[in-house]
């Protein structure tokens, strides 16, 4: 009871200038049959400090951090190193604490934070404006849809087959709202891509092609074609990044013409965490903006005339529009985007170029050591700090198998698309700056003792 | 003077400020500890950076010929410059660290910081959502632990784990029950949701493809019971409601609304965002409620960040928790706990409606909700809440001599006192109280929420406030809104001492600016 600071005393006086003789006459809007009178069963009664700890360390000594062993997940969910000084930022109490800002005269630090993190967002990207942040990636991509849906009147998304399976579902799943038609199919363990498949089924019932760049398989195509294609039939081109650390290598969407780029934050500042919180970003060209989902700070004066920050375009939001708002999010991934802005800012574009191609040729090392396996090959001609090994058998008992080796390797593609037998072959690897030479080797190793 | 257990003055003389302070210049434009901070974009350099990085290997690069060319143009800053900055923005920021944050329906309660150390567990913050289960058993121990507390606190049946925050919640409540419906081939295309709902509610349900159709509010700031149980019939899909409702009212009713509504065929979804009113005093199962969600923020303390991370786990009832989302967990009589996927879903799953979000939903905020529900136990939960009530009923009582308080007559309130505007004067609104709140050096309550009441101000100081807080923050309110009613117009102009005075809100919106460019957009916005 450490955090409560009445005590028998004051809730009796204050009792008394209510009026009421015990607490529970305040619940008297309560029906008697609903009231709880004694304890729930099979609940604990309140532990101290020591207490709690040990018995949340014991459940955290339970699981394997990727950081005590060779680690190579990515699969939409990045191992990145995060600077300690981004985590004593975000864990300061008037960021930490405070709530969204609708008093703006008293929260400018968030503010102009959200301000600097779209500018940011918006330049990573190659687009216009940014806004505050969604929830992740994957509702980020939806809400990318819906706006399109908005924008051109048309229901018909095509999906590329190299967008991230569960992004897929979670459209599927909101499919059955909007009535959305889904265009998508898997992809497969060829070299080719399914660009041209894709390339013929725009028309002019299509609102929107979906494109993750790099893809689901490490693949980084051009999007251009597609962008043009799309444009001639007036449908809109929806670029989905996961891995925003490879925007500091390669060309962004917007360069190649995208018109919304959503994508995953995750790896800038905000951690693994077991697949949440993320931060979702979401940005477009200027014309769209009034359409776009989600919480936007704008720059504006105050009374005396100085630049100040505020929340802005709510007319499209919850609160006003109700029902016709053009999304019902009422909240932004706030601390993660602090996270994130605040790892961007001590890397700089200098920085940001520097780790992007760190991360790329240690990829290209640990791709050329682990292809050189008997039974293994690899997918990706090109690709940025992630690549598709195909191995001469099912990946997932491999993948158990080096688990109880302590090592983390990739992710089975058998995992993410259990349906399509052909590609549990796939295993996903990611290479980051935090991967050493030593631990390729030692994945290389075991891998090679698991497959002979 | 004399000074209250907090350390603050109980009496702000307007003599103690210097009449000509306005006056006063500084050569940096600053005032000792009120340091404007310029942006990162004119004080960095895309050549500066505070990380230091090994080189890269000597390999060639494979990027298919796709190798950025263009500058990206962010700045970078030294470590130093960095925390300096971020820790000059954040003393530009109000937050319950800072002192009572009375927004009423939002739930601003201390934040413990245990929540935070072992959130920061590398057994939970450094492991990957696709890593092998056996792997992270202790992660998805977390998961199924708060779980089981979720389901017993609410009487439910099974809880979706994955929503990332409220109105994520709403969706995935409103999805199961649309999944149900869909299961028994009952096409029905209305929610009602009732005046006094959070926007999330309509917003959501339209967004789900519903229409949506309003019930109103009696006299007494509940729903309407006659009305609703007129508007059933074969189309209504169900009903939106929240209880303990936006006016701080609990719902009498709610059993009634309840029934009528099973008995159309429909179902009941309850926004369970003021839970912490009656967390440990009532279960809403026992109300007949199908679906609720639970912003763990309000609840169990997760911090606010700004603007999020939210999460809102919904707990549901018998009748719709086969339809659940993907992925969730299962324990099994060993102790293992598997993660039902795709991957594995099988036979046993076939009404999952699927997946709503790319991973698990928010685990950084399980831990957290996880750790402050231990420390509390079932107990201390149940104390939680009438404190919560106990401390808004006082502010009621204590203030409703001063300020109208529209449904104060017809009993107690929950965790939250709904004052209104009425008996201001030379046309002061709830606005001006609120900036001259933050001249007391207190953020402001909720404003013109709900829309059922002219003028509104929601006020909710929960459970972790003390009497002497509470007393002076009683003091402050009672002393703005007395200025209020007797038409003093310098409210007007308020704030005086805030970081920034009355910012420009419409200009903001009429001509948006939304990243910074080159050339002084600053410039461009005064015009």
């Amino acid at each position: 009871m450490r955090y409560l600071p009445l005590t028998p005393e004051d809730r009796q006086s204050m009792l008394a200038t209510i009026g009421a003789q015990s607490v529970d006459d305040l619940f008297v809007d309560v029906p008697e049959q609903a009231r709880l009178n004694g304890p729930i069963e099979g609940l604990p009664m309140h532990a101290g400090e020591m207490a709690v700890e040990a018995h949340m360390k014991a459940l955290a000594k339970k699981n394997h951090a990727a950081g005590d062993m060779p680690f190579f997940l990515g699969a939409g969910a990045y191992r990145h190193h995060v600077p300690a000084s981004v985590d004593h930022i975000i864990q300061r109490g008037e960021f930490l604490t405070a709530y969204t800002p609708y008093q703006p005269e008293i929260a400018q630090g968030t503010l102009q934070t959200l301000f600097e993190f779209q500018t940011q967002v918006a330049r990573l990207f190659g687009v216009d404006v940014a806004n505050a942040s969604m929830y992740d990636g994957s509702t980020a991509c939806w809400e990318a849809i819906t706006m399109a849906q908005r924008i051109t009147k048309r229901s018909k998304a095509i999906l590329s087959s190299g967008l991230h399976p569960h992004y897929v579902s979670v459209a599927r799943t909101m499919a059955r709202f909007t009535k959305d038609n889904l265009s998508y199919q898997v992809p497969t363990l060829d070299a080719a891509t399914d660009g041209q498949n894709m390339l013929d089924q725009i028309d002019d019932e299509t609102s929107c092609v979906v494109v993750q760049y790099p893809d689901i398989l490490g693949r980084i195509g051009d999007l251009s074609a597609i962008a043009e294609k799309a444009h001639q039939h007036k449908a809109l081109l929806i670029a989905v990044v996961t891995e925003p650390v490879a925007l500091g290598a390669i060309k962004s969407p917007g360069e190649m013409d995208a018109d919304i780029v959503v994508g995953e934050g995750q790896s800038l500042g905000v951690g693994l965490q077991f697949g949440g919180p993320y931060v979702g970003l979401f940005g477009c060209k200027q014309k769209y903006v009034r359409q776009m989902p989600g919480r936007l700070c704008g720059e504006t004066v105050d009374a005396e005339g100085k630049r100040g920050f505020v929340l802005t375009l709510s007319t499209r939001e919850q609160h006003i529009r109700r029902e016709k708002a053009t999304s019902n999010i009422c909240t932004n991934s706030g601390l993660c985007a602090l996270a994130f802005t605040a790892h961007m800012t001590l890397l700089g574009e200098k920085g940001l170029r520097e780790l992007a191609m760190l991360n790329h040729k240690k990829a290209v090392q640990a791709a050329d050591r682990l292809s050189s396996i008997k039974g293994v090959s690899l997918l990706n001609d090109s690709f940025f700090n992630e690549f598709t090994l195909v191995l001469d058998t099912d990946s997932r008992p491999i993948v158990r198998q080096l688990a109880d080796q302590r090592i983390l390797a990739g992710v089975s593609l058998g995992r993410l698309y259990p349906q399509e037998q052909p590609l549990a072959n796939g295993l996903l690897v990611a290479v980051t700056e935090t991967s050493t030479d030593g631990e390729v080797e030692q994945f290389a190793t075991a891998l090679e003792g698991a497959l002979s | 003077m004399t000074m209250l257990a907090e350390g603050r003055p109980t009496q702000q003389k307007a003599n103690l400020i210097m009449p000509d302070q306005n006056s006063i210049t500084t050569h940096t434009g600053n005032r000792a500890l009120m340091v404007d901070e310029p942006l990162i974009f004119e004080i960095g350099s895309p050549d500066r950076s505070g990380v230091d990085l090994p080189e890269a290997p000597q390999v060639a690069s494979r990027l298919g010929g796709l190798e950025r060319e263009t500058p990206i143009a962010i700045p970078g800053l030294s470590e130093g410059e960095m925390v300096r900055h971020y820790t000059r923005l954040s003393r530009q920021n109000y937050a319950i660290d800072v002192g009572l944050f009375p927004l009423g329906s939002c739930t601003m309660k201390h934040n413990p910081r245990l929540n935070e150390k072992m959130a920061r567990l590398k057994g939970f913050a450094d492991i990957h959502p696709l890593q092998p289960v056996d792997s992270v058993q202790g992660a998805l121990g977390v998961i199924n632990e708060l779980a089981v507390w979720l389901i017993k606190l609410t009487g439910m049946h099974g809880v979706a784990m994955t929503p990332k925050a409220g109105a994520h919640g709403e969706l995935c409540g409103i999805l199961c029950i649309r999944a149900a419906l869909e299961a028994r081939g009952d096409a029905r295309e209305v929610i009602l949701v009732p005046e006094s709902a959070h926007g999330t509610n309509p917003a959501t349900a339209a967004f789900a493809g519903y229409k949506v159709e309003d019930i109103p509010a009696n006299a007494a700031g509940r729903v309407d019971l006659e009305a609703l149980k007129a508007r059933l019939g074969p189309d209504v899909a169900g009903v939106m409601i929240t209880n303990p409702n936006t006016c701080g009212l609990f719902e009498p009713d709610m059993k009634a609304i309840s029934d009528a509504v099973h008995a159309a065929g429909g179902y009941v979804y309850c926004d369970g965002a003021n839970f912490n009113a009656i967390v440990g005093k009532v279960r809403p199962g026992d109300l007949g409620i199908d679906a609720m969600h639970i912003n763990l923020h309000k609840t169990f303390s997760t911090p606010h960040g700004g603007g999020g991370p939210g999460s809102g786990p919904v707990v549901l009832s018998e009748a719709l928790a086969p339809y659940g989302p993907l992925p969730f967990t299962e324990r099994h009589a060993d102790g293992h706990i598997t993660l039902v996927e795709e991957e594995t879903v099988e036979d046993r799953h076939p009404h999952t409606f699927g997946r709503m979000s790319a991973f698990h939903g928010q685990m950084g905020m399980f831990t957290r909700a996880l750790t402050y529900i231990l420390s509390h136990g079932a107990d201390g939960l149940k104390q939680v809440a009438e404190d919560a009530v106990l401390n808004a009923n006082y502010i009621l009582r204590s203030l409703e001599d001063v300020l109208d308080a529209p449904f104060a007559h017809s009993g107690p309130c929950m965790h939250e006192a709904l004052f209104s505007d009425k008996g201001f004067t030379n046309d002061l609104s709830t606005l001006d109280l609120a900036k001259g709140m933050i001249d007391e050096g207190y953020h402001p309550m909720t404003m013109y929420f709900p829309l059922v009441v002219h003028g509104a101000m929601l006020v909710e100081p929960t459970e972790t406030e003390s009497k002497a807080a509470i007393d002076q923050f009683i003091g402050a309110f009672r002393s703005v809104a007395e200025r209020a009613k007797a038409g003093d117009e310098t409210l007007k102009s308020a704030p005086y001492f805030a970081p920034r005075r009355r910012l420009d809100e419409t200009r903001a919106a009429r001509k948006p600016i939304l990243v910074w460019t080159e050339d002084e957009d600053f410039a461009q916005a005064a015009e």
